[in-house]
């Protein structure tokens, strides 16, 4: 069993907590936009047809291609919004 | 063993697997350490890769070269179903990013280099993290094993056969990821990703144009689904394959940060910013996967007909290396050969080091060697490193190896199980830790009672059905086998992790209601968001066992 040592010192090494660290939580608004991906790709009815094609590539392919910008763009944004 | 060789191949790939192990050997200097003889060092390369590293490794370790050759041979046998791949990699970056990062942070602090450090840690119990150590080293040796597979296809299309070549390609690995540890892989990492780049990239463009176009192409795919008397294939999913499609990508996007090698690659990065970062830019990886995956329609059209064995079985992971093959000239097939073989070698080498590093902290330091000196750790990790890949090695050549692609099957569902104890243990402690073990030990029964009921079936013209296989047929689980009169089928996965959650609950509660004595969680709040800079716990001679 891991344990500490009751009195096992202040390892902060005395600077102030608040300047220590600049997070204290991972909690932002632009994490919901996370879950854009997710409604945009797990519900295949949405994009379970032929067409419109694109360059003659069936809709079924080329949106789920194109997802990936969906998916790369909101998780960008959500990066640089919470970046540390 | 070496009849009908494409001379040209051959060279263009053997000099490039040459060039390949030399780096690997000569890794070990790259970012030079103090020593290799700590963990931290050999088993996560520093704990310092930045962000380019960062996203050549687990890129590397994540689309391997199994996957580059079974997603197109499925696509190619099934169509539209082969293709949950793509959403199986866009929703994974979405959903773990947060995860990732307490992970990353808690490990940071605490010196963790395994989940299962992790477990051990949070829940205060050493049965669980045992639990989750062994069902992460089970999952991930049929991974390796399946890496041999990808090898052999691209061999078997060379002309090159018996199993020599594949001894040799494993002992040369096994040498320098020994002698290197992660560093390896890392540096290998950038020659695999931008050779499949390279050739994915001429691929979907000559291919497309030497075949006239991609109307041919998917026209010649509707013809031969149109054909098969298999209902469930098409270019579209079938009415019943949506659910399987959907909670396929979803289980399995689940489950691949939960495999230790993902693990490891996601601990050895040096900041929180450079897993954000790759979580953003890792989908460039699904791009390409996703553009592979057509590359078993192109194969369709160009009319490839997969090697059949001496035994008469048909290895539909061979169309790829075939249709390159019969596509480009020799040298470009020499490269795009060496790109899937090169490809088998760096998520081999960290799946290994994945696995030893479970086996050293958790078994080997928990019930062996209680007072391992980081050296005996090292050392420990290294000869696993070894243990693993012979293993791996003797079960494709002793055993069917329809028994790695079965049990690499049976390792994504079992793996999920421990999502509970690691994933949702990052952010709430109100499970109980024996329910925990409850849930794990339910969520393993349904999934192999579900994959061993699943069939596979061959659909014969005549409207008649043959059993090709009676138990593991397929990870898609019939809901009539429940009793709802139905058709579809739901990923096997996600019905072993609901009934895991589901016990994990109820136990929890009943475990409460008895007052069943809690584990010591020895992690902090604050310690969930600790990044790059902020001190290391295990830096400081304080914990005592």
């Amino acid at each position: 069993m891991t344990t500490y040592e009751p009195d096992r010192p202040d390892r902060s090494g005395g600077v102030p907590d608040s300047t220590r660290r600049a997070a204290r939580s991972d909690h932002s608004p632009w994490n919901w936009l996370l879950l854009l991906p997710l409604v945009a790709t797990l519900y295949p009815p949405l994009y379970n047809r032929e067409g419109p094609t694109l360059f003659d590539i069936p809709f079924f392919y080329w949106y789920q291609l194109a997802a990936i910008a969906i998916g790369v763009t909101t998780t960008l944004l959500v990066f640089l919004k919470t970046r540390g | 063993m070496f009849d009908d060789v494409n001379t040209t191949e051959m060279v263009v790939f053997t000099t490039l697997f040459v060039v390949v192990s030399a780096m690997g050997f000569l890794a070990a200097r790259w970012r030079k350490a103090e020593t290799l003889e700590h963990l931290d060092e050999w088993g996560l390369g520093g704990r310092s890769f930045g962000s380019w590293i960062t996203w050549f490794l687990i890129g590397g370790d994540l689309y391997t070269a199994y996957t580059f050759v079974a997603v197109p041979a499925l696509v190619f046998g099934a169509g539209a179903i082969g293709f949950f791949a793509v959403p199986y990699t866009i929703v994974v970056y979405p959903i773990v990013f947060l995860v990732l990062i307490r992970l990353w942070s808690i490990s940071h602090v605490h010196g963790f280099v395994t989940p299962a450090d992790f477990v051990r840690a949070r829940h205060g119990s050493s049965t669980l993290a045992l639990l989750v150590a062994v069902t992460g080293i089970v999952a991930t040796m049929p991974y390796i094993a399946l890496q041999l597979v990808g090898i052999e296809a691209v061999l078997k299309a060379m002309g090159v056969t018996g199993h020599i070549p594949i001894i040799v390609a494993f002992t040369i690995l096994a040498a320098y990821t020994y002698n290197s540890g992660l560093r390896a892989p890392a540096l290998i990492a950038f020659v695999k990703d931008t050779l499949i780049y390279i050739v994915i990239i001429v691929a979907v463009i000559v291919v497309p144009y030497k075949l006239g176009g991609w109307d041919e192409i998917f026209g010649a795919a509707e013809a031969k689904f149109a054909e098969s008397p298999n209902p469930g294939d098409g270019i579209l999913l079938a009415g019943p394959s949506q659910l399987q499609y959907a909670t396929l990508a979803f289980g399995s996007a689940l489950a691949l940060f939960l495999y230790p090698h993902s693990i490891t690659g996601v601990l050895a990065s040096r900041g929180r910013n450079v897993i954000k970062r790759n979580m953003a830019t890792l989908p460039a990886y699904s791009f390409i996967l996703g553009l592979l995956a057509l590359l078993g329609y192109m194969a369709i059209a160009a009319d490839v007909t997969p090697i059949t064995s001496d035994e008469g079985k048909v290895d539909s992971n061979t169309i790829v290396p075939l249709l390159f093959d019969q596509m480009f000239p020799s040298w470009f097939a020499g490269v795009a050969f060496a790109a899937i073989g090169i490809g088998a070698l760096v998520p081999a080498a960290i799946m290994s080091i994945a696995a030893a590093n479970l086996w050293t902290r958790n078994i080997y330091r928990e019930y062996i060697n209680r007072d391992a000196t980081p050296a005996q750790e090292a050392r420990s990790s290294k000869l696993a490193s070894l243990v693993v890949k012979v293993g791996a090695l003797l079960a494709i050549l002793g055993l069917d190896p329809q028994f790695s692609i079965d049990l690499q099957l049976i390792g994504g569902i079992i793996i999920l199980q421990t999502l509970p104890a690691v994933a949702l243990g990052l952010y709430t402690r109100w499970f109980h830790r024996w329910a925990l073990v409850a849930g794990w030990a339910a969520g393993m029964a349904v999934g192999f009672w579900t994959t061993y009921q699943i069939q596979q079936k061959v659909f014969n013209a005549d409207g008649s059905i043959t059993i090709a296989k009676e138990h593991f047929g397929g990870s898609g689980f019939p809901l009539s086998e429940l009793g709802f009169d139905t058709t579809t089928a739901i990923y096997a996965g996600f019905l072993a992790l609901l009934a895991n959650l589901v016990v994990c609950a109820l136990a929890t509660v009943a475990l409460r209601a008895a007052k069943a004595p809690d584990g010591v969680d020895v992690t902090k709040p604050d310690e969930y968001f600790a990044d790059e800079g902020d001190p290391r716990l295990h830096e400081i001679p304080e914990v005592v066992h």
